[in-house]
């Protein structure tokens, strides 16, 4: 079996296996964990706990016009290269193909041609990104070694797959191999890293919306 | 076959049949375009040869199915005859030679013997081991006796073929012959690997002509294959890849994309990940290849081919198959079973995670009482 072969076949099957078993596992342990007894008496009604959830999952979403000036240029970027993110992974047709593989309906993509404008745009953007948190004392201060790894894992994906598809590197058939390799790794860095935020992100910003809303609070 | 004449030069051969300097090095010159080597090798490759006796060349033909002297005897640059009745005296092939039997081995001993250490060895078809090598005997010797004694006196073995260079579909699983490529069975002689299902007949000319006359083996790539035309992908050299850019792919082999001429990706093309030269010489005299009569690249001159799932499978789709299949469906269970194992774990932490949080909270209330 040639490295190609490895990487599309046990070790992405391993990979698969580990990354539901990872995000299960977390996702149940967070969903069954209890919220801390409040002995205080809710401020609003459950309908206002359930509201507030939801209504701060959309505002939390999007920067507050009081600090629009500090943080919408890094809620910028942070927009951007997810979206950049999205377009690649899900618009480029060899990945709908191998989606489509795994879960029985495609959907029509984008042309290659600029899919590798997009990914060398969302590269850049990565790189900002690592400046920005590189540069700025209080994100340097809370970073630690789980972001800059995540943040590699998914850069490494990214720039594997376009030396992949502009031949940059070696030939293509080991550049994709190297690159299907990267995609196996992120799978299972995935669920044990920030990267699980995919999941948390709303829910939890739900559930710190709701506890809020108990309290009295506008989110 | 020219037994009792390989011993005049390529010059002399020249002269008998009234060819004069000028028209072979303009042959010359033409034939070292098409192997792309530099435009100094013409007149070289003319010197080297008017001067050379014409080199034995011996070839043996194993586990395979004769595609591969079909595609030879189908060259046009340089074709067959020209190779045969001037650069090579091909003193063996059991399927072109008019001898037989006692006769025709006769013939590969008596040049075996005489040109030792000089002539070129070319196999095609791979070599099985299994049951004692009975898979495939000549003569009464088996496949494997036959070449480890020709490759002896052998200047170097070029493999003619996919068989013979990485198997070939006798090697694919379950290998019920325990068949193996020539570089399994021999390892101190120059390997050049020719393969494709068939290889291209100008890439088989163009390599013993390379090696005939540069007297060198020529820059191989990772799998033995010469360079000059191994360098290249299908995909990088085909007519249909600026589709590919595009996004443009034939969903179907009779929609509209596949009338359009659009990529092929999608049908299963392994263009990308194939080496060969079918997308430049082309096939019949370059008249087309493959892709260009609609059907994708399968990838033929790639080791394993066979093993590498489906012809009509995606490149990039998981190497398991489609959604349905029964393959999908183990890989779904076992994800499934990866999360059901996830869902226990998970349900365990949280317990653990309930147990410390109510000891924690009891170990709060007991201190504010206590207070």
């Amino acid at each position: 079996m040639d490295l190609l072969g490895f990487a599309r076949g046990p070790a992405l099957k391993v990979a698969l296996a580990i990354f539901c078993l990872g995000v299960v596992w977390r996702i149940v342990g967070f969903a069954l964990l209890r919220l801390r007894r409040d002995h205080n008496a809710p401020r609003r009604g459950v309908l206002a706990f359930l509201t507030g959830g939801l209504v701060t999952v959309g505002s939390r979403s999007w920067p507050h016009p009081e600090f629009i000036a500090r943080t919408g240029a890094g809620e910028a970027l942070g927009y951007s290269y997810h979206i950049g993110l999205f377009i690649v992974v899900l618009l480029f047709t060899p990945h709908i193909i191998f989606l489509g593989s795994l879960f029985g309906f495609t959907w029509p993509g984008l042309p290659s041609s600029l899919i590798t404008v997009v990914s060398v745009l969302t590269l850049t953007l990565f790189l900002a990104v690592l400046f920005r948190r590189v540069t700025n004392p209080v994100m340097r201060m809370l970073s630690n070694f789980d972001d800059y790894f995540s943040w590699f894992i998914t850069a490494l994906v990214l720039l594997t797959g376009l030396a992949a598809t502009t031949h940059i590197g070696g030939p293509y058939e080991k550049l994709l191999a190297v690159h299907i390799l990267s995609v196996d790794a992120l799978l299972i860095w995935f669920p044990f890293g920030k990267l699980m935020h995919a999941f948390y992100i709303f829910p939890s910003r739900a559930i710190n919306g709701a506890l809020l809303a108990r309290k009295g609070a506008v989110s | 076959m020219s037994q009792g004449k390989s011993e005049l030069t390529v010059g002399e051969m020249l002269l008998q049949h009234g060819i004069s300097r000028r028209r072979f090095i303009k042959f010359c010159t033409a034939t070292a375009s098409a192997l792309a080597l530099p435009p100094w090798m013409g007149p070289a490759m003319a010197e080297q040869l008017r001067n050379s006796p014409r080199p034995s060349v011996i070839y043996l033909s194993f586990q395979e199915c004769t595609g591969c002297v079909e595609s030879l005897t189908r060259s046009f640059a340089p074709t067959i005859e020209n190779l045969i009745f001037n650069f090579i005296s091909l003193d063996y092939d059991d399927t072109l030679m008019a001898a037989a039997g006692e006769a025709a081995e006769t013939a590969r001993a008596k040049a075996m013997k005489d040109h030792f250490g000089k002539y070129v060895l070319l196999v095609d078809g791979s070599v099985p081991t299994g049951a004692g090598g009975a898979y495939c005997t000549s003569g009464g010797r088996s496949a494997e006796d036959t070449l480890r004694e020709a490759a002896k006196g052998a200047a170097a073995i070029v493999c003619v073929g996919t068989c013979s260079s990485f198997g070939g579909i006798p090697f694919a699983d379950p290998n019920p012959t325990g068949a193996w490529p020539v570089s399994a069975i021999v390892g101190d002689k120059p390997i050049i690997n020719v393969s494709g299902c068939p290889p291209m007949p100008e890439v088989i000319t163009g390599t013993l002509l390379q090696f005939v006359t540069t007297g060198q083996v020529p820059d191989l790539d990772e799998h033995r294959r010469p360079k000059v035309f191994f360098g290249n992908t299908i995909h990088d050299r085909c007519y249909r890849r600026p589709f590919y850019d595009q996004g443009k792919f034939a969903k179907t082999f009779d929609d509209e994309g596949a009338r359009n001429g659009w990529c092929l990706y999608e049908l299963g093309c392994k263009g990308p990940t194939t080496y060969n030269s079918c997308a430049t010489i082309k096939w019949n005299g370059g008249t087309s290849f493959p892709i260009e009569s609609g059907h994708g690249c399968i990838g033929c001159s790639e080791p394993g081919f066979w093993d590498k799932g489906s012809f009509y499978s995606p490149l990039s789709s998981a190497a398991w198959g489609k959604a349905g299949e029964v393959a999908p469906r183990q890989v779904l269970e076992l994800t499934a079973g990866a999360a059901a194992v996830g869902v226990a774990l998970g349900v365990a932490s949280a317990g653990v995670s309930r147990l410390r949080q109510r000891h924690s909270e009891q170990r709060t209330d007991g201190e504010t009482k206590g207070s």
